[in-house]
């Protein structure tokens, strides 16, 4: 392939992998300390649809990524609430996040179907922009492609050194042992939820106002599902996050591409599978590989905290 | 207490030890009363304030991170920010002065217990307690490892440390104490010089009432018993990973006596009981046998039909289902052998009946059959899955710490109804713990160590110091490098 | 004086019936809250929603033949949330049973014969059992997470719809649209009511239901499953296998998916379509909780949400209210059911000391 395509190619994987990236390293950080937050799909859906609304409503695209950070928290908090102060079921209350997410941003997007807005500015870095063949690829995109390199990188320093890590990883390891050193865990546990809202709705403005600009129903098509796999398949690792992000940015495209090139006599539908059956096939290999019942996740995942006397 | 004190803190099970002493670390609220640290009224907020203030506390289950280091863990239980390099340096510093070996980088699944309770009090002693408040430390720990801690709980006292030693173990108190409060029911009952009083006379000050032996009806070996439960290189891998391994256990339980294995947590016990159960399959049929029949690739229930029942020590959540009815958790285990269900579907009546003949004849003290497991006391809770399984009539029977947790007249009952059960030429395999019930209990006893189960031998042909050396064979200490007898 | 929470040591079985109520009222209210908010005459808006769609004969049968999906599938999930085992993708289950029922039906299309009816149900229930084995597979060998899969499974059943009504499946005479041929007569299910939709599926989703409580509840099997969801650890002392329980459950929601799939095609529907359902087998999901997870509690909350489809339509026919109302109720009456379970699980108790910290 000659530098006409690849170019092009790779920047669509970068742009596929950034939600990607962006939705899954918030989740990590909401599983790490324990809590199993299915509803990053409505939290994603939100996040474009408010960020959509408000960027044609107010015709600033920073107000429009503030507004999907928001609605990305507001939700996330709604979950916490629900799973950690009124202790109800994890998974229950994800997929009610979910359902509603989904309600939610169709009946608030009903009217913004169809309209138009510029696409983010894509940023110039002074000198590296300039570089030949590295600098269009690596170093002109639009603020949200960096956040999300940021915010992963910022990540893996902060549960590798930080005492707040620290704390962190404590929580989901133990939270009654975590409890009885005198660590807040509800607290510690809703700050990792609302960050996983947080960058959630980022992910989503991404696709809004970056990836296609626009607004359509259900736009995510199951990247938050997919985001959430990415989790498990990186072994709660930021840096394994990071790779599988561009991995199934990477597959996506791929198939898109092969689609577009006449495809290989396959239907469209067939190619649009490869994502979903990927992460199938990677997840088993991944647990029939791993030594049974030791599988790095956080070892409380999933299980609400009673405070106990 | 004055500085530099060893005080008791004596109690049964339930007598608020315990919840006492959170008030002091600062994890409960007292709803009314005073705490004076140092002549002045304190009060204590939280934990961290508790530190601050120099009181430190080792608890009976410890607050560790196992996927964590040493390091790590300890840094979790300090106030400040120390640095990496510093608190290695401090960490092995530590261990070094107090003879509490301990590597800074090892992770603690790695560990064993008497290495993870170090980690609690090494993580106390780096902040210069003044007060340090331990609760049922030894319960943990082989009586080699209990005269260490001795020494360094008697190094600290010393430097003027002053020290709450929490536990029900008379004579380690005695040894080691110099005063003793005890409670029972909440309340402060005496207070005394636990060196001169003897152990009887403490016990039933924390009772409240004279103690019954437990009567043993002709009581000594049968050697010429048949042997009912036949266990043969029972090897099994560890399923977890800090499991322990079983290796080649083999021992017989005989028709008539009770025999009994000890040892400290930790050593296989409870993976000794899960594979005799037939939680997991053993690797070769006949490994187990029951009345001669091998049963080791069978499962729990095909077992139970053979006459092998068995009942682990955590009561509430696996003997038996909180949330669940009595009569519920009757048809848990003996849905076979009382005939408790028919063509597919739960016979309630006849599982009503069943579990009202088991509060009846155990003395359960509940509303009836309909209440659920989880609102019983311990004891109650404890007195019902026992008399369950024994109800069951079962040839042979596996139980593991039958008294834990529980009243002393919780526990007579239940050990008096273990000997009645083998009178009647069952064979019953107790693992415990506890070496006084052992003792008291047992025809024969072998001991669990890493895995490893010592031949079994009469009761009284033991003295507590080859069983305290059996059990810490191979515990760190370098010499031994398998269990040996004295 | 400060709050503490406790559990209950039984949980309160008067709040138990009660608490699904109470979110019920709440979800409406809100609901009153949002349509004013968006600008409608909320009162109308509400009447339109829930009153409207069930005052004719014709109504309350469409509620039925709404229903019967949803009850036959929120069974199935039930049994297995009791256990623990966590399926996700029914509406993957229901379209491989409805794909593999119509496939049969336009196989034959130009045949009549009684056989037929039952040979697609029983296909369809077979689609959805195969699906759903897939992820008990993956589970009970490797221990995959079955949500994951099931729902990763959902989307590859849906593309998979997609490609066949798009392609080989297509009706030749349909004017390129979408869909297949329609089904002939004895491939479709039987009215009972004149001049009603209701269908066979409506009574024998009353007899699944019915079916599923007594398993569940007098059922050995249904006794397993709760042990197994309540105390793993118990189920395993008791010998109760958790890997045949896992496969049971997933196989018995599969199974159940698709024999509602291949009821919606040989009813309602007549025909393959790429949009089958407005997703039911999602909704179920809600449908199960709100029927706390008990067979004869579904048969009310299946008719409940059903209800919201339908009001959602009608609503939106009447005074104009978007589509979306529908999911966004939908997510609020699950989400204040499970706040709601709080109250029957748990007690506030003042005491006069102070609790270190919550």
């Amino acid at each position: 392939m000659d530098q006409q395509v690849l170019l092009p190619l790779l920047l669509s994987v970068i742009g596929a992998a950034t939600p990607l990236l962006l939705a899954a390293i918030g989740e990590l950080v909401t599983e790490k300390a324990g809590v199993l937050n299915l509803g990053v799909e409505g939290m994603m859906l939100s996040g474009a649809v408010l960020g959509f609304a408000a960027t044609v409503a107010t015709g600033s695209p920073a107000l429009g990524i503030l507004a999907a950070a928001a609605g990305g928290i507001a939700l996330a908090l709604g979950f916490g609430v629900l799973t950690l102060t009124l202790m109800a079921n994890q998974v229950a209350a994800g997929l009610a996040l979910t359902i509603f997410g989904i309600g939610l941003s169709a009946l608030v997007g009903a009217d913004f179907v169809g309209m138009p807005v510029e696409p983010l500015a894509k940023l110039d870095l002074p000198v590296l922009t300039e570089l030949p063949v590295v600098g269009p690829l690596l170093f002109h995109h639009d603020a949200l492609v960096y956040l999300s390199l940021l915010l992963t990188g910022g990540v893996a320093l902060f549960l590798r050194r930080g005492r707040g890590g620290l704390v962190l990883r404590a929580v989901g390891e133990s939270a009654e042992a975590a409890h009885s050193l005198g660590y807040h865990v509800v607290r510690v546990r809703y700050l990792a939820v609302a960050f996983g809202g947080l960058t959630s709705g980022l992910a989503g403005a991404y696709l809004s106002l970056s990836y296609t600009p626009m607004w359509a129903e259900g736009m995510t098509g199951g990247r938050g599902w997919i985001a959430l796999a990415l989790v498990a398949f990186a072994s709660w690792r930021p840096g394994r996050v990071l790779l599988g992000a561009y991995l199934f940015g990477g597959v996506g495209i791929l198939q898109l591409y092969a689609q577009g090139a006449g495809g290989i006599g396959v239907p469209s539908q067939v190619m649009s599978m490869l994502p979903y059956v990927a992460t199938i096939v990677i997840l088993t290999v991944i647990a029939a590989g791993r030594w049974r019942g030791r599988l790095d996740a956080p070892a409380c995942l999933g299980k609400p905290f009673r405070p106990s006397t | 207490m004055r500085a530099g004190e060893i005080h008791a803190l004596l109690g049964e099970n339930g007598a608020g030890k315990s919840t006492l002493v959170k008030q002091v670390y600062g994890v409960l609220q007292p709803d009314a009363g005073s705490i004076f640290w140092e002549g002045r009224e304190v009060t204590i907020r939280d934990p961290h304030a508790a530190r601050r203030l120099g009181i430190g506390m080792v608890f009976q289950h410890f607050s560790l991170f196992e996927a964590m280091t040493v390091a790590e863990n300890i840094a979790l239980g300090l106030e400040e920010r120390p640095d990496r390099r510093r608190l290695a340096e401090r960490i092995r510093g530590v261990s070094r002065d107090y003879g509490l070996a301990l590597e800074p980088d090892r992770t603690v699944d790695d560990l064993s217990v008497g290495e993870r309770q170090r980690i609690e009090i090494v993580r106390c002693l780096l902040q210069s307690p003044r007060l340090l408040i331990m609760d049922e430390p030894t319960s943990v720990l082989t009586p080699q490892e209990t005269s260490r801690l001795f020494d360094t709980l008697r190094t600290l006292a010393d430097q003027g440390c002053s020290i709450l030693y929490i536990s029900h173990k008379l004579e380690e108190i005695r040894t080691l104490c110099e005063r003793a409060t005890i409670l029972r029911g909440g309340r402060v009952v005496a207070s005394c010089d636990p060196r001169r009083e003897s152990a009887r006379g403490l016990a039933e000050a924390m009772i409240g009432t004279k103690l019954r032996d437990v009567t043993r009806p002709g009581a000594g070996q049968r050697a010429a018993a048949r042997p009912r439960l036949q266990v043969e290189r029972l090897s099994l891998a560890a399923e977890e990973p800090h499991g322990t391994p079983l290796r080649e256990v083999s021992f017989e339980a005989r028709e008539g006596e009770i025999l009994g294995i000890a040892g400290v947590a930790g050593n296989g016990q409870g993976e000794l009981l899960a594979a005799l159960a037939g939680e997991r399959p053993a690797d070769s049929a006949d490994s187990i046998r029951i009345d001669g029949r091998a049963v080791g690739r069978l499962s729990p229930d095909r077992r139970r039909r053979l006459g092998l029942c068995t009942l682990p020590e955590e009561r509430n959540g696996e003997a038996a289902v909180g949330e669940m009815t009595l009569w519920e958790n009757a048809i848990l285990t003996a849905y076979h052998r009382r005939s408790l269900v028919g063509r597919g579907l739960l016979r309630r009546g006849a599982a009503e009946t069943f579990a009202a003949q088991v509060i009846e004849r155990f003395d359960v003290r509940t509303a009836g059959p309909g209440a659920a497991a989880g609102s019983l006391s311990g004891g109650n809770l404890q007195k019902f899955v026992v008399g369950r399984e024994i109800l069951q009539r079962p040839e042979v029977l596996v139980i593991a710490q039958p008294t834990w947790g529980i009243d002393a007249a919780a526990a007579k009952l239940i050990q008096q109804a273990l000997v009645d059960l083998a009178a009647q030429g069952s064979a019953v395999v107790v693992i415990s713990q506890d070496l006084d019930e052992l003792l008291e209990l047992s025809d024969r006893l072998a001991v669990m160590n890493v895995g490893r189960l010592s031949p079994a031998r009469p009761t009284r042909d033991y003295s507590q110091e080859a069983i305290g050396l059996l059990m810490g064979g191979i515990h760190g200490d370098p010499a031994a490098a398998s269990p040996t007898v004295a | 004086m400060s709050v503490r929470i406790e559990r209950r040591p039984a949980p309160s079985r008067l709040l138990m019936a009660v608490t699904p109520l109470l979110a019920v009222a709440l979800t409406v209210v809100t609901g009153f809250l949002l349509f004013l908010l968006l600008g409608f005459d909320a009162g109308r808006a509400l009447w339109e929603f829930f009153v409207v769609p069930v005052s004719t004969l014709y109504d309350l049968a469409e509620l039925g033949v709404k229903a019967a999906p949803l009850i036959i599938i929120a069974t199935g999930l039930a049994l297995g949330f009791r256990a623990n085992v966590w399926n996700i993708g029914a509406e993957g289950q229901l379209t491989v049973g409805a794909l593999c029922a119509g496939g049969l039906a336009l196989a034959f299309w130009q045949q009549e014969g009684v056989w037929i009816l039952p040979v697609m149900v029983v296909a369809g229930v077979a689609g959805g059992l195969a699906w759903a084995a897939i992820p008990a597979f993956l589970k009970t060998r490797f221990g995959v997470n079955e949500i994951l899969v099931s729902l990763m499974l959902t989307y590859v059943a849906l593309l998979l719809l997609s490609t066949l009504v798009y392609g080989p499946l297509k009706d030749p005479e349909g004017f390129n649209f979408p869909q297949s041929r329609l089904f002939s007569g004895s491939a479709q299910l039987p009215i009972l009511l004149e001049g009603t939709r209701l269908h066979l599926g409506v009574p024998v989703a009353l007899a699944v239901a019915l079916t599923g409580w007594v398993l569940l509840a007098r059922g050995f099997i249904g006794f397993q499953l709760r042990v197994l969801g309540l105390a793993p650890a118990a189920a395993r002392y008791a010998g109760f296998s958790r890997g045949r329980l896992t496969w049971f459950c997933l196989l018995a929601s599969g199974g159940l998916a698709g024999l509602a799939g291949a009821f919606e095609v040989a009813g309602p529907i007549g025909q393959l379509v790429p949009e089958l359902t407005p997703g039911y087998g999602f909704t179920a999901i809600i449908v199960a909780f709100l029927g706390r997870l008990h067979p004869l509690g579904i048969i009310p909350a299946g008719l409940l949400v059903a209800l919201s489809y339908i009001g959602g339509d009608n609503a939106q026919i009447s005074v104009g209210l978007p589509q979306a109302v529908t999911g966004v109720f939908q997510g609020l009456l699950l989400f204040f059911l499970l706040a709601s379970d709080f109250l029957f699980r748990y007690r506030l108790r003042l005491t006069a000391g102070r609790e270190a910290r919550a």
